[in-house]
């Protein structure tokens, strides 16, 4: 999509990431953070944006997958001693595609809207599930556990401060952004492009357009599974809200505000809506969606193309 | 250019509209007239933009460049439900008739229309009723039930509900037997006789010549040719030349 | 079958009936999702949020009239204008653009208009008074007539809707509009104001429920979120635009999780639609109820 000039890409990209590294060495604690879950907030978002915005299927059930890799975390942690990272990393994965596969089973056959409909009560289902399914998921409360170490076994260990995991979380990321971005340029990418633009006709080319959704559907759960897995680690808890439909409609949100199809959009999206979302709060206390959700509104009235689309063409003039 | 000597200002001047279909460039500059109860034929090979042409008059196509003016108005952008109500009528190519509404659902709805009095709906009911008695006969039918001559008669019916002072007819015969074309050909001349003006569109040239009294040949979006109808029943060269027949 | 013989009859009756009067209020609210999205094409996910501030503004007339009937209609009318006034500003603008942009467009408004009852009324829940209390008696038990008349009232809503459709102008220029909205404007018939129209009707129609429901549950702020799930679950089993289907799939399926919740929790039971829904989508995706699959 940038291809013309990779030279300034590459140099804005690793920019960005040299800022990314060094910041938590002098950000204080509060926004160090705040900038480790901006991180993940967008991973999740770049999930959804290969489903929204490079295959055309609008996802509400994100809640779903980040809420299985956040509870697949957590039975690892809770379960093996001692408490490993990667196994929390595989489990989260597994739940993530698991739930994924199912619902990309049932929901692929279905056009757009009816598309966006199942996503929803599939991840409705899922949340009723671990809020009443007590004994295993903790219910209403959700299930607390320690963090664990950055660890080997048997080579090296350090205990995940709130330093290394923000280095974990940006490594985590930006490798899932690469191969997010080698996955969207790819041959299969295109294809999924092309489902977007006129399924119908990539369908009459000879594309099995279903496998292709079904992929990218667990694709981006796989991913999501994945934000869902940082964030209990740098959260230490697990908890159902994060597993309502309400979630995967703000990560529709970041989309949206950020650009949709432009994998960086999201990120940014994700960026300005948490940070808007601290600032209102100084005024407006809970109240801060009612401001958020009118200029939601009416971006998608006016700005359509997201913040990242309005600059690119600010900056095309 | 007037047809009866009604009034010297034509009911309708298209003044060279441009149109786009995404980045397709239908119509290069369209322009033409008509006069009041005038009928004006548009000929020309499928493709070349005749359809547009009528629904920018109509309103459903806006164009980007150029002007329609109507009864010395512009009406170039207004949407196309005012214009219906200020008395330009549409009949498209496929009839689009409701499917789901009856027949005298379909008319109603060209017929309730603010400033109609209850008698004056019945009036023209039973008029249009009287001109296609079988429709009559199926007023209490589902649209979608009637045969295809059947829902040309009612799109046209529907459309002179409105009272319109101009019909705009795109290729009423096309998927018509021939003995209906006979049966199109009256139901012009009973518009013609009803003062209201009608813009043909056609591939059926024989139809053309025998109803318009000024006929545009139209070619890759540009009209190509302008006559009197008189004159190309005479010599029908540029028929051949631009329509390939 | 053991199972059924521990459940008393009265148990079931009682059920029975609650599944058909909570199926008619979802009927009530389903059907005005349900004509939004056959005329407009619009999945209105603020929905909910229209039954529950109508559950609101009914609290409020009735605090200042003390009467159930007029909190009622205000309820109705006031957010029908509301519903309007929805279209014309943010839905107009997207009238031929991508149907995304529409359900984008609706779950912001849900998400303003929840916080915005949360700001102005605050969490905790209110109540509105049944206009009259008054049981009668099935079999030893005491089943309050409120709820058959909540029954009725959305039964007759309906059916005025459905009469108001099939005849009367207005009711032709609606379905003109749904089924060929190009030509309906040909016609002369204002299509734009019919769609703001229609989505003022189904507005009223939530509001309406809204109020009907709120002696049944405490009116909060969250309210919505139930009704608008349930709400698309109904119309998808019922068949998109399908104003019967909706009927009966409402019904269907308020049976379904009243017989459920003889044996779950309430919260659990709701699985039961959830699953209607998914066998509806592997099976008849064009809805349970349609009489010829479409």
């Amino acid at each position: 999509m940038r291809n013309r000039q990779p030279i300034v890409y590459w140099t804005g990209f690793s920019v960005v990431l040299l800022l990314l590294i060094i910041a938590p060495l002098v950000l204080p604690e509060f926004w160090r953070r705040f900038l480790t879950e901006i991180l993940i907030w967008g991973l999740l978002a770049m999930s959804s944006d290969l489903l929204i915005g490079y295959t055309g299927l609008v996802s509400f059930g994100h809640s779903a997958f980040f809420g299985l890799g956040m509870y697949g975390a957590a039975a690892a942690l809770l379960t093996t001693k001692p408490p490993s990272l990667w196994l929390a990393t595989v489990y989260g994965l597994v739940a993530a595609a698991g739930v994924a596969a199912f619902v990309a089973y049932f929901s692929t056959r279905l056009r757009d809207i009816y598309f966006a409909i199942t996503t929803l009560i599939f991840s409705q289902i899922f949340y009723v599930i671990i809020f009443t399914w007590t004994e295993v998921t903790g219910g209403e409360n959700g299930l607390t556990f320690s963090r664990p170490p950055f660890a080997v076994p048997g080579i090296f260990s350090f205990p995940m401060t709130s330093q290394t995991l923000h280095w974990f979380v940006l490594a985590v990321v930006t490798i899932s952004y690469l191969l997010l971005r080698r996955i969207t340029q790819s041959p299969f990418g295109m294809v999924l492009q092309s489902i977007r633009e006129n399924e119908a006709r990539t369908r009459a080319i000879g594309y099995p357009t279903e496998r292709y959704k079904i992929v990218a559907v667990m694709l981006s759960g796989l991913f999501a599974g994945l934000a869902g897995v940082l964030y209990a680690v740098q959260n230490r808890f697990a908890a159902p809200d994060f597993v309502f439909f309400l979630v995967s409609g703000e990560v529709v949100i970041y989309n949206v505000i950020g650009g949709i199809g432009t994998l960086v959009g999201p990120i940014l999206g994700a960026a300005f809506f948490l940070l808007l979302r601290e600032g209102l709060s100084r005024f407006f206390t809970e109240y801060y969606l009612i401001p958020v959700g009118l200029m939601f509104i009416a971006m998608v009235i006016f700005m359509p193309q997201g913040l990242l689309g309005f600059a690119r063409r600010w900056l095309n003039r | 250019m007037s047809a009866d000597g009604l009034s010297p200002e034509p009911l309708l001047k298209v003044e060279d509209i441009h149109t786009y279909y995404g980045k397709s460039h239908i119509l290069h500059g369209v322009s033409l007239e008509i006069g009041h109860g005038e009928v004006v034929g548009l000929l020309g090979r499928n493709g070349v933009g005749k359809s547009t042409t009528l629904k920018a008059i109509a309103g459903l196509v806006h164009p980007s460049a150029g002007r329609v003016v109507f009864e010395g108005r512009p009406i170039t952008n207004m949407p196309a439900h005012r214009l219906a109500r200020r008395g330009i009528a549409y009949v498209p190519e496929d009839r689009r008739i409701f499917p789901l509404l009856t027949v005298t659902e379909n008319l109603r709805t060209g017929l309730d229309r603010h400033g109609v009095t209850p008698a004056r709906k019945k009036e023209l009911l039973d008029k249009v009723y009287g001109y296609f008695p079988v429709l009559a006969e199926r007023r209490n039918q589902a649209g979608g039930t009637l045969s295809g001559g059947e829902q040309q008669m009612l799109a046209i019916a529907r459309a002179m509900m409105l009272e319109p002072k101009i019909i705009l007819l795109d290729e009423p015969t096309e998927g018509l037997m021939p003995r209906m074309v006979s049966q199109i050909r009256e139901i012009i001349e009973i518009l013609h006789s009803e003062r209201v003006a009608v813009l043909l569109v056609e591939q059926n040239v024989p139809l053309t010549l025998e109803t318009s009294r000024r006929i545009y040949i139209i070619e890759k979006g540009v009209v190509r040719h302008h006559a009197p109808a008189a004159e190309l029943r005479a010599d029908d060269a540029p028929i051949h030349q631009y329509m390939g027949v | 079958m053991e199972l059924l013989h521990a459940i008393p009859f009265d148990q079931l009756l009682i059920q029975t009936i609650n599944g058909v009067v909570t199926g008619m209020i979802l009927a009530l609210v389903a059907s005005g999702l349900t004509l939004i999205f056959g005329i407009m094409d619009v999945v209105n996910f603020a929905h909910g949020e229209l039954f529950m501030l109508g559950a609101y503004v009914g609290v409020l007339v009735l605090s200042a009239t003390g009467n159930f009937w007029l909190a009622l209609v205000g309820a109705t009318l006031l957010i029908a204008l509301l519903g309007a006034v929805i279209h014309v500003t943010t839905l107009r603008p997207l009238l031929g653009r991508d149907p995304l942009t529409t359900i984008l467009a609706t779950f912001g408004i849900s998400l303003v208009l929840q916080n915005y009852a949360l700001w102005q009324f605050g969490p905790v829940a209110r109540k509105i008074q049944e206009p009259f209390t008054g049981y009668f008696t099935l079999f030893y038990l005491d089943y309050p007539w409120y709820r058959l008349v909540i029954a009725g009232l959305s039964a007759a809503i309906i059916a005025a809707l459905y009469l108001f459709l099939k005849f009367g102008t207005y009711g032709i220029w609606i379905r003109a509009t749904t089924q060929d909205r190009v030509m309906a404007q040909a016609m002369g018939i204002p299509v734009p104001w019919v769609l703001t129209a229609v989505f003022a009707i189904g507005s009223g129609m939530a509001a309406a429920s809204g109020v009907l429901f709120g002696p049944l549950v405490g009116v909060n702020h969250a309210m919505g979120l139930d009704w608008v799930l349930k709400a698309f679950i109904v119309v998808v089993v019922g068949g998109m635009g399908n104003l019967g289907g909706s009927i009966l799939a409402a019904i269907f399926i308020s049976l379904l999780e009243a017989y459920a919740s003889l044996w779950v929790s309430p919260a659990q039971a709701v699985i039961v639609s959830f699953v209607a829904l998914i066998l509806t989508l592997l099976f008849r995706p064009t809805g349970l109820f349609v009489s010829t699959p479409r």
